[in-house]
């Protein structure tokens, strides 16, 4: 974000790519900005620039800040969990599932709908941050053989790191 | 081992925590004192029931032994939920992630002239947090920046979030997931100790003050109930010690600080300027709310997950498409070489430079990629996860990264001698290059990658706009 105090120049961590055998891998960072709740940088990286929109792919990470937002925030309803649990001894925990674990749900099932309906068709996979311990986003990019964007676009992001 | 049964995660886990019940509870690597620790409390509240609870429940109430066991209960289920919990582990990077890390700080060096090729990543990066500048420090063994107020525990080789210390009393870290119920178990056991103690003593002064008036004196109620003096001079020891640390994560907790913040004086003013914790809620009711009513994050290691190798999430028609090119074979590399070099050598700004669209002349993604993951691989090489590799044995072939993993094993046993001699990650944060000896190897291909050995050629190109491994 803009208020990131990176001294990076150009390449600034909010995306960073790397091209592996596993196509091509952007990384989305954590926003710190508003502290250490979970939040990911909306900035657009610019290797998507020619397989997907900005809007859709800025509405994507807005919708999953906000769930994030939702996960942490703390109400009457996480007390009185906290509360019953401490009551049964933590027992209650073996057999429900936490406010926080029911929006992890949620968003894992916003993301792989967002995979299946917007980004999968365009060579586009990104990955459940839950499985990267929510420190990044992780975005795969790959060339499909029926993709929809020009091919020849992810040889040009490569060159940089030549 | 995978034919027999299923791998788990906590089977590969990097870190040195010990795992029980298939990797339901986990603990630091030495739970002895987390044993003594309950055995301490077990045997005072057995004690207590066994010889206070009978005399008084018939001389004072009933109530005492209720409000007893009610004690001891809330202490006990504590103590465990603090000790066998996940503390908040960070998992580390994968080394895709650690190997874009790299790539990101390779530029950097570059605009900064670094002279000496070969430096790991800068060891910091600030942002700012509620306005506040954070400093992220690198972590060497987890291969990441830590999130802000994370801190890596030597004892049990993890990063762990909102980290606060590492209790042997309770024999785990205590962090963003255990800290409520570890103030919890502080302050119950606070409370427990004091009752516990006036119970005792109370005993002991009916026992002297003597059935129908006749005072017997301390001694003969010391003879009659020597439990209770047993009892009472455990608890007389102990409950200053955790009264004052109850108080001091009561402090703690209103202010939302950690102990290592607090040790470390993160947020004292410096210099005569003042430096607010950015973390605060402002009010101290909003902090303890927070801090110990807040949602419970969720365990990021994923203990009892099944291990599935890398890229296993993708879609299978992304698996398919990947694994396509990798058919050419590595030869045409080499012959891609010479277009690449120029430009690498002549024009170091273009590596900064963000991408652009042009050069679609640069062969195919294959070819391209081909050698630049031979250079990750062996710059990954450099700082492995040595435990990984112990630990696993043949259960693991889930790094996607092939090509073996011993090369640096020196370098990474050296920061954990480090880790373990000094017992402060902070001492790996400091921002000179102190450490990497083992870097001048890094240009030279690990001799135990035959493999890699075509592409030598190519180590240069590489090594020159981006010294840093």
């Amino acid at each position: 974000m803009a208020n990131n105090r990176i001294p990076s120049g150009p390449n600034t961590p909010g995306s960073q790519q790397t091209p592996t055998q596993q196509g091509i891998k952007i990384f989305i960072q954590r926003d710190y900005s508003e502290g250490t709740a979970v939040k990911f940088q909306t900035r657009f990286p610019p290797e998507l620039e020619d397989r997907i929109d900005r809007q859709t792919f800025e509405y994507t990470m807005e919708r999953l800040n906000e769930h994030f937002e939702m996960a942490e925030t703390a109400d009457c309803s996480t007390y009185c969990e906290g509360c019953l649990a401490c009551l049964t001894a933590y027992f209650i925990y073996i057999c429900t599932e936490t406010h926080y674990e029911k929006h992890l749900r949620k968003i894992s099932k916003f993301i792989a709908t967002q995979n299946e309906r917007v980004y999968n068709p365009r060579g586009i996979h990104i990955t459940d941050p839950i499985l990267r311990g929510l420190r990044v986003i992780e975005i795969t990019i790959i060339d499909l053989p029926n993709c929809q964007s020009p091919t020849g676009n992810s040889t040009s992001t490569q060159m940089r790191h030549t | 081992m995978a034919g027999r049964r299923v791998t788990r995660k906590w089977e590969v886990f990097a870190g040195r925590n010990r795992f029980w019940c298939d990797g339901r509870l986990m603990t630091a690597p030495q739970p002895g004192v987390f044993a003594l620790t309950l055995a301490l409390i077990c045997g005072t509240c057995a004690l207590h029931f066994a010889f206070d609870c009978p005399f008084l429940a018939a001389r004072v109430s009933g109530a005492v032994p209720a409000l007893g066991a009610a004690l001891c209960g809330a202490t006990l289920a504590a103590l465990l939920r603090t000790a066998l919990s996940d503390p908040g582990i960070i998992p580390r990077a994968a080394p895709a992630e650690a190997a874009a890390l790299q790539q990101l700080q390779q530029p950097q060096q570059l605009l900064q002239a670094e002279p000496d090729a070969g430096r790991p990543p800068p060891r910091a990066r600030e942002v700012l947090v509620r306005g506040r500048p954070v400093k992220l420090k690198y972590c060497f063994t987890c291969k990441m920046f830590r999130p802000p107020r994370a801190s890596h525990c030597s004892l049990c080789d993890n990063c762990v979030d909102r980290f606060d210390h590492h209790c042997p009393w309770v024999g785990n870290c205590v962090g963003k997931r255990n800290y409520r119920y570890f103030y919890l178990f502080v302050v119950s056991l606070s409370f427990l100790a004091v009752f516990v103690f006036a119970c005792a003593v109370t005993h002991l002064a009916l026992l002297a003050r003597g059935e129908g008036g006749e005072a017997r004196g301390l001694a003969a109620a010391l003879r009659a109930s020597p439990a209770s003096a047993l009892v009472a001079a455990v608890c007389f020891l102990s409950v200053w010690s955790v009264l004052g640390l109850a108080g001091f994560h009561t402090y703690l907790a209103s202010t939302d600080q950690t102990t290592n913040e607090d040790i470390k004086g993160s947020f004292s003013s410096r210099g005569g300027a003042s430096n607010p914790n950015p973390y605060s809620r402002g009010n101290a009711c909003a902090n303890c709310w927070y801090v110990l009513c807040g949602p419970l994050a969720p365990s990021l290691i994923d203990r009892r997950g099944l291990v599935c190798a890398e890229g296993g999430e993708l879609p299978a028609a992304f698996a398919q498409a990947l694994a396509a090119p990798r058919a050419p074979p590595a030869p045409p590399a080499p012959a891609a070489l010479p277009p690449h070099a120029p430009p690498a050598h002549a024009a170091p700004p273009t590596v900064v430079s963000p991408p652009t669209p042009q050069a679609a002349s640069f062969g195919t993604v294959s070819l391209d990629g081909e050698p630049r993951h031979a250079y990750m691989n062996h710059s990954l090489d450099l700082d492995p996860v040595p435990l990984q590799e112990v630990c696993i044995g043949g259960g693991r072939g889930v790094s996607g990264v092939g090509g073996g993993g011993g090369g640096g094993a020196l370098s990474a046993s050296r920061l954990r001698l480090l880790h373990d001699t000094t017992m402060i990650d902070a001492a790996l944060d400091l921002d000179e290059p102190d450490v990497p000896s083992h870097l001048p190897h890094l240009p030279h291909l690990p001799p135990h990658l035959p493999h890699h050995v075509p592409r030598l050629p190519r180590v240069p190109v590489h090594s020159s706009p981006v010294p840093a491994l």
